[in-house]
């Protein structure tokens, strides 16, 4: 042994000192990984599971699949419980619409009667839609495309595209042949947005399966993803640009805003301020993707903005000004399991307009931050001010298949997860799944803002805490109290209501906004309201989180603000209305003046 | 490589010299840079981490945080221990392995500790003065099980491409064919495959579902740097394919169990070949090494 210097003499006293401060990073490694228990302190508000009392019984059902599939038909068929809320008769309160997903089993279109709800779907003709032949129901979407005042509705499927107008009389028409969209699509997402701002929305419908594949009548079982995080053999995006005569026309092409990547979630807004709609994709199986709106003339898939970084598995999309600067921020939801996956939830700072990136600021460096990022399986999640502390909170569902407790998927899954293509893609070499749960009983997680880019689950301590498979979840004023209500659509289970139930008094202010022409439903347009020295953007959207859609008004939670400051409208003609101080704790109805 | 290849006079000129001068080690390390460079090039599986703002650094953040921290507790602990300046090259094998391997929810306190712990053990758990486990293999092993909550292993995040695998598999065998320690590796993977029949047999599982695994990278990483770390290996070829065997054995053992589900190989469930690695590797090391010196 070779001594360079006496002090450097090993001794019994060196080696102990080396073995303790070994043992001590043994002890580190169990600290640092431990998590943080539940938060039970007062939250200023509770939400109360209260679907029963208000009428509504309402629970979806999974489809089923070709028997080729039966080995991994739990794992397959988890998609497909959604909401939208929507005021389909526009008496100003609003209503609800639920998805199923087997054949022959209804949807659900809950009219609220100033706060209780009955299912009219059967005589308004939106609840026999899931028929062999034509495919099953994976979501919905409203908009008044026909510029009639009343909002229809695109059901996208697998199966059949559907697109319904609604008469204005509670009933509502087929008119999917008419329209030409009613194409055979295996689609999981969809939004109305008006790309080119000729005063009609169009409709961006994401394909999840491949367009070829029929679910119940499979060639082969070469149907799956070939890759778990860079796959591109899923189905085709297409862009349906509104003519404005009831009919549409494909434009995917000519705009470049394809994609075959495993698309689960799509959102649109103005990204980057140019006043011009872009695209958002969370891709399962992949990386997002974002669209950039050129002029409403076509799109170009925005690169080096930090998307390609973190491939993961994109389940929603939902956009917000949670740090109340004015622009919309991104939240996608991705999958983590303890021991196997930690893909983690991206919450990404916009910063298109100044230098074209998109920062991921969810940070799992500590137990205390990492409940943004860590959702479990999470599905969908949608921004809303839930506490009316004038910052936007995070509702994330989760959980994929609950079955038994003690058998677990995750390991048969990992099995082919980092095989060769050829072996992941087919579903054939799956692991059969029997009746292992994957991911199973999660709890939802409600994210209070705290600021500065911090969340805090308080799920347990307002009395979030069921354990069911979430999917879509939605927000509303659904008693027009000034307070955002939960409603939570669950695969193979009830769709939940969580009255929102606050104990502290917070001002508030909504605005429903109308444009003139036919998008009388406004999407796209933009509301900065100014308050407390802070400014908080919303974007009247039509799709966003996963399989979901809110209300349709804008509602601002003010916090301590006892008044507002103003209030500035950029509507989608590109028109730009500046409103003084509105009077907070009520309603208004803005219409796009005249130009 | 063959006895008269090794009689060659060496020399950098000459293709057959330099092959020959080449230690096990350096062309470890070239594989494994091979294996980070081709990883990032086409899976980005560096994650980049907001550390200084400056994206450069943030991107490479994790690797320089694993192979500076492997370095320094290599360079203080050789000093203070043994007196000596170490070479680099095992600490830039385990920095490597750290960042290739572990795939954590966040932060980088587990590249930190992980790539510590990993040369720390070199010095710590040692027999008649031979260190027990490969360094890589302990502390991935003894992470996943103290922190399942935020620590994982790589998994699925090569793209599931035949070819990238391939191109390992090309480099590896080259590796291990010029340290001598290809039998190792064959061993292995002959069990493997037929240990996966096996199981296909038991369950009734399709074959390609066993044998998927062998085509993901973790094996890769298993195949080509752990099982055949010659420091950590037994001195006899016969021994050092009767410990593959056993390793290879425990790991059916433990994927049957939870093809079972049984609660107690659940921990296991996540790199059934790197645990298996981890527990049979020290204890015939040690048992060589007992032997050995009762000779």
């Amino acid at each position: 042994m070779v001594l360079a210097s006496p002090w450097m003499a090993p001794s019994p006293y060196a080696r102990a000192a080396v073995s303790v401060a070994f043992a001590a990073m043994l002890v580190s490694v169990w600290r640092l990984g431990r998590g943080e228990g539940p938060v039970t302190a007062e939250q200023g508000f509770r939400l109360r599971e209260r679907a029963a009392e208000l009428g509504i019984r309402f629970r979806h059902r999974e489809t089923t699949l070709d028997p080729k599939l039966d080995n991994v038909a739990p794992h397959v068929s988890g998609m497909g419980a959604a909401v939208s809320l929507v005021d389909f008769d526009n008496d100003g309160w609003t209503d609800l619409y639920a998805t199923s997903s087997r054949f022959d089993t209804p949807n659900a279109l809950y009219r609220n009667e100033r706060g209780s709800f009955r299912d009219v779907a059967a005589e308004a003709g939106l609840a026999n839609v899931n028929r062999e032949g034509e495919g099953v129901s994976m979501g919905s979407i409203w908009a008044d495309y026909d510029g009639d005042g009343f909002e229809d509705m695109f059901l996208y499927k697998w199966g059949r595209q559907q697109l319904f107008r609604n008469r204005g009389d509670g009933t509502f028409e087929d008119a999917s042949a008419r329209a030409g969209v009613n194409r055979w699509m295996n689609s999981n997402s969809a939004c109305w947005l008006d790309y080119d701002r000729d005063g009609f929305v169009d409709l961006y419908v994401a394909g999840y399966f491949r367009d070829d594949v029929d679910m119940w009548h499979l060639s082969s079982t070469r149907i799956m993803q070939e890759s778990f995080e860079f796959a591109h053999n899923g189905g085709h995006n297409v862009l349906w640009r509104n003519r404005g005569d009831g009919t549409f026309e494909d434009v995917t092409a000519r705009t470049g805003c394809d994609s075959t990547r495993w698309t689960l979630a799509v959102a649109s807004a103005d990204m980057d301020g140019d006043g011009f709609a872009d695209l958002y994709l969370a891709n399962d199986y992949g990386p997002e993707e974002l669209f950039r709106n050129v002029l409403g003339q076509r799109f170009e898939r925005v690169s080096g903005a930090g998307l390609e970084e973190s491939s993961k598995s994109g389940m929603s999309v939902t956009l917000g000004d949670f740090e109340n600067d004015g622009t919309f921020g991104v939240y996608v939801t991705n999958i983590s399991n303890p021991g196997h996956l930690f893909q983690g939830n991206n919450l990404r700072r916009n910063r298109l307009a100044r230098n074209g990136k998109l920062y991921n600021i969810a940070d799992a460096s500590s137990s205390a931050s990492r409940a943004i990022v860590d959702c479990g399986w999470a599905w969908g999640a949608q921004f809303g001010d839930l506490d009316n502390d004038g910052r936007l909170d995070l509702f994330v569902t989760n959980g994929f298949v609950s079955s038994s407790k003690e058998r677990d998927y995750w390991y048969g899954m990992s099995k082919v997860a980092g095989g060769a293509s050829e072996i992941f893609e087919d579903s054939a070499f799956w692991e059969p799944m029997g009746d292992a749960s994957l991911s199973g009983f999660e709890q939802s997680r409600v994210l209070r803002n705290l600021g500065n880019g911090q969340f805090r689950d308080v799920a347990t301590a307002i009395g979030v805490t069921d354990l069911e498979d979430g999917r879509a979840v939605a927000f509303g004023d659904l008693t027009n109290r000034g307070v955002l209500d939960a409603i939570v659509a669950n695969q193979k289970g009830p769709l939940q209501v969580y009255v929102n139930e606050p104990s502290v008094d917070r001002n508030w202010i909504q605005l429903r906004l109308r444009g003139r022409g036919a998008n009388t439903s406004a999407v796209g347009a933009v509301a900065e309201l100014r308050f407390a020295g802070m400014v908080q953007a919303q974007c009247v959207q039509a799709g966003s989180g996963f399989c979901s859609q809110n209300d349709r008004r804008l509602h601002f939670g003010l916090g301590a603000a006892a008044a507002i400051e103003s209030v500035q409208i950029r509507w989608t003609s590109g028109q730009v209305q500046q409103l003084g101080a509105l009077e907070t704790g009520r309603l208004h109805v803005i219409e796009e003046p005249a130009p | 490589m063959t006895p008269a290849a090794s009689t060659l006079p060496s020399g950098p000129a000459h293709p057959r010299g330099f092959w020959a001068a080449l230690k096990p080690q350096h062309m470890v390390s070239a594989l494994v840079t091979l294996f980070l460079v081709l990883g990032q090039w086409r899976f980005q599986i560096i994650k980049s981490y907001p550390l200084t703002g400056i994206e450069f650094i943030d991107d490479y953040a994790v690797l320089i945080v694993s192979l500076s921290t492997a370095m320094a507790t290599e360079a203080l602990l050789s000093r203070w221990l043994r007196g000596e300046w170490p070479s680099v090259l095992s600490a830039y094998i385990a920095g490597n392995s750290v960042v290739i391997l572990l795939k954590p929810q966040g932060g980088l306190w587990p590249f930190v500790l992980a790539s510590a712990i990993s040369i720390a053990s070199k010095y710590v758990l040692m027999y008649r003065g031979r260190h027990l486990w490969n360094p890589t293999n302990f502390a991935i092993s003894f992470m996943l099980l103290a922190a399942p909550n935020s620590i994982t292993i790589l998994g699925h995040e090569w793209g599931n491409e035949l070819w990238t695998v391939g191109l390992i598999w090309t480099v590896g065998l080259l590796v291990v064919t010029r340290a001598k320690l290809l039998h190792i590796t064959f061993t292995y993977l002959v069990c493997f495959c037929l240990l996966a029949l096996l199981r296909c047999a038991i369950t009734g599982a399709h074959p390609l579902t066993e044998l998927a695994p062998v085509t993901g990278p973790m094996y890769q990483m298993l195949m080509f740097f752990m099982l055949t770390d010659p420091r950590t290996t037994v001195s006899s070829r016969s021994g050092r394919i009767r410990v593959v065997i056993l390793i290879a054995l425990l790991e059916c053992v433990l994927r049957l169990a939870n093809d079972f589900h049984m609660a107690w190989a659940a921990p296991f469930n996540t790199a059934p070949a790197i645990f298996a690695l981890a527990l049979i590797g020290p204890i015939a090391l040690a048992l060589d090494l007992r032997r050995k010196a009762s000779a």
